[in-house]
Parts: C-alpha cells; structure tokens; sequence
C-alpha cells in the first residue's frame, strides 16, 4: 500500500489500528483472568480447534494438490494493481482508500495473533509471558527477513501454515478436553503425544488425498 | 450489521460450518463421558480426526 498510494496515509491507518488492538488488548487481557479456567479452556479450546483445523484443512488440500499454492509474487502484482487503480477519496487529509486498507489489514491479521496470544497466556497463567513470546517472535521474523533479504515468494508458506495448523489443533484438542473435564493420562506430559497424533493424522491425509488425486486425473 | 456478522462467521467459522459443529458434537460427548467412570481422553483427537478426514473429502471427490 505504501509502495502503490504513498507512505503517510499507510502508516496513519497502521498506527490506528495498532492503537484499536492495544485498547482491545488491554480490555481483555485483564477480562480473561476473571473467566474459571475450566470454562476459559473449553472456549479456548473450542476457538483453537475451528482455528486450527481451518489452517491445517487449507495446508493439506494445498499440499495434496487439491487446492493452488498461494503464489505470492502474482498475489503481489495483482493487489499492486489493483491498489494503483482504485480512485483518490481525500478524507480528514488522508489517501481513504490507504488509510482504510492499512487499518483493516493490521486489525484483522492483529486480532488473530492478539486472540491466540491472550488465550495462550491466560490458559496457562502468565499473559506477560506470552506477550514477551509473542515479541521475541516478531523481532526473530524482522531480524530473518533483514539477514536473509529473499522475496516472499521464497518462503515455504504451506508447510508453516501446516505447522501452525498442527500447533493450533494439538492445543485446541488438549485444553478442549481439559475444559469439558478430561483427566489426561500423564498430564501435561501426553501433550507432546496429542501433537504427534495430530501430525501423523495430518501427514496421512496428506497422503492418501495425494493418491486420490492421482487417481482422479488418471 | 450483516457484514458485521459475515465477518465474525468467515473469522470462527470459515470455510465449512460442518467442522465446527463436529467440535461442538465432540466436546458434548467428552463432557457426558467425562461424568462417567470410563476415561474420556481418546473422544477429542478421534473425533478431531474423522472431523478433518470428512472435511477433506468433500473437497476432494
């Protein structure tokens, strides 16, 4: 947007949005820790999994050849364009079309982080934590992307969007049933057999949906 | 208000209401097995399992 329509509009509807996503930050974190446990783990959960399974439905049909790879340098070009070509509405002496873009884009993208972020933090008892997490993870991003300096393109965005479909849905599955008043053997200790249940299934899928589409072009 | 809506659906629900009634239907039967003597655990990740594998095939006939 700043490239197409020019920096400041861009970067107001930015600074707002991040401004939007603190005020919101800041009603719930504290809203969370008043919710029981219980409860916070069973919507936690709930929410993880329809979140999870989301991303992880996307990354195996993408990977099994049932659905195109995103390919970043055409989706690139083609919101270029369409950004270069939308007409010039000047409102409060800003470029609207930027302004409202930008803002849109930050607060929805935002919200996911912000959401998981939160629900990561509260369910296990330190928000703090999660929040310097969720920092350390952005400054790793913008350190690789300055050390590494390659296109978009260039990143293997399904098999991280598998990753995280499969982290999403582990979490989801254990606080789930946590919530709903499931003992699991082991404690914490079965998470790691949650997660290895959840990528073997997935690769599985993977798999046999790759031989169907063999067949179906057979 | 109804792009409002469409919003929050397209955000938690997405691409196939399907799944996330599948969920609700599975922590419904964890919570019922949960109250009784025999172990509960096993329920969410089958049913997790056949939600996603159902999901998917509709996809891919």
């Amino acid at each position: 947007m700043g490239l197409t329509r020019g920096w400041r509009s861009t970067l107001v509807g930015t600074g707002a949005a991040t401004l939007a996503l603190a005020a919101i930050v800041a009603a719930l974190g504290p809203a969370l820790t008043v919710i029981p446990i219980e409860v916070l783990r069973l919507v936690v959960g709930g929410l993880l999994l329809v979140f999870g399974l989301q991303w992880l439905r996307k990354a195996i049909l993408r990977a099994s050849g049932w659905r195109a790879v995103r390919d970043e340098d055409a989706v690139f070009a083609r919101e270029r364009a369409e950004a270069a070509n939308a007409p010039r509405v000047e409102r409060a002496g800003l470029d609207w079309y930027a302004f409202t873009i930008s803002f849109k884009g930050v607060l929805l993208e935002g919200l996911e982080v912000a959401f998981i972020v939160l629900t990561f933090g509260s369910t296990q008892g330190s928000i703090p934590l999660a929040a310097v997490g969720a920092g350390a993870a952005v400054v790793l991003v913008v350190l690789a992307g300055i050390v590494v300096r390659e296109p978009l393109s260039r990143v293997p965005e399904n098999t991280l969007a598998f990753a995280v479909g499969v982290m999403l849905t582990t979490f989801g599955i254990f606080w789930g049933a946590e919530g709903a008043g499931v003992d699991w053997p082991g404690g914490d200790a079965s998470l790691p057999g949650v997660l290895g249940f959840v990528a073997l299934i997935s690769l599985g899928f993977v798999t046999a949906l790759r031989r169907r589409r063999k067949l179906a072009i057979a | 208000m109804k792009r409002f809506g469409k919003f929050w659906w397209d955000f938690v629900v997405g691409d196939d209401w399907r799944v996330a009634v599948g969920i609700v239907l599975a922590f419904g039967l964890t919570a019922l097995l949960a109250t009784t003597s025999v172990p509960a655990w096993w329920v969410l990740p089958l049913a997790v399992a056949a939600v996603l594998w159902l999901s998917l095939r509709r996809v891919a006939r």
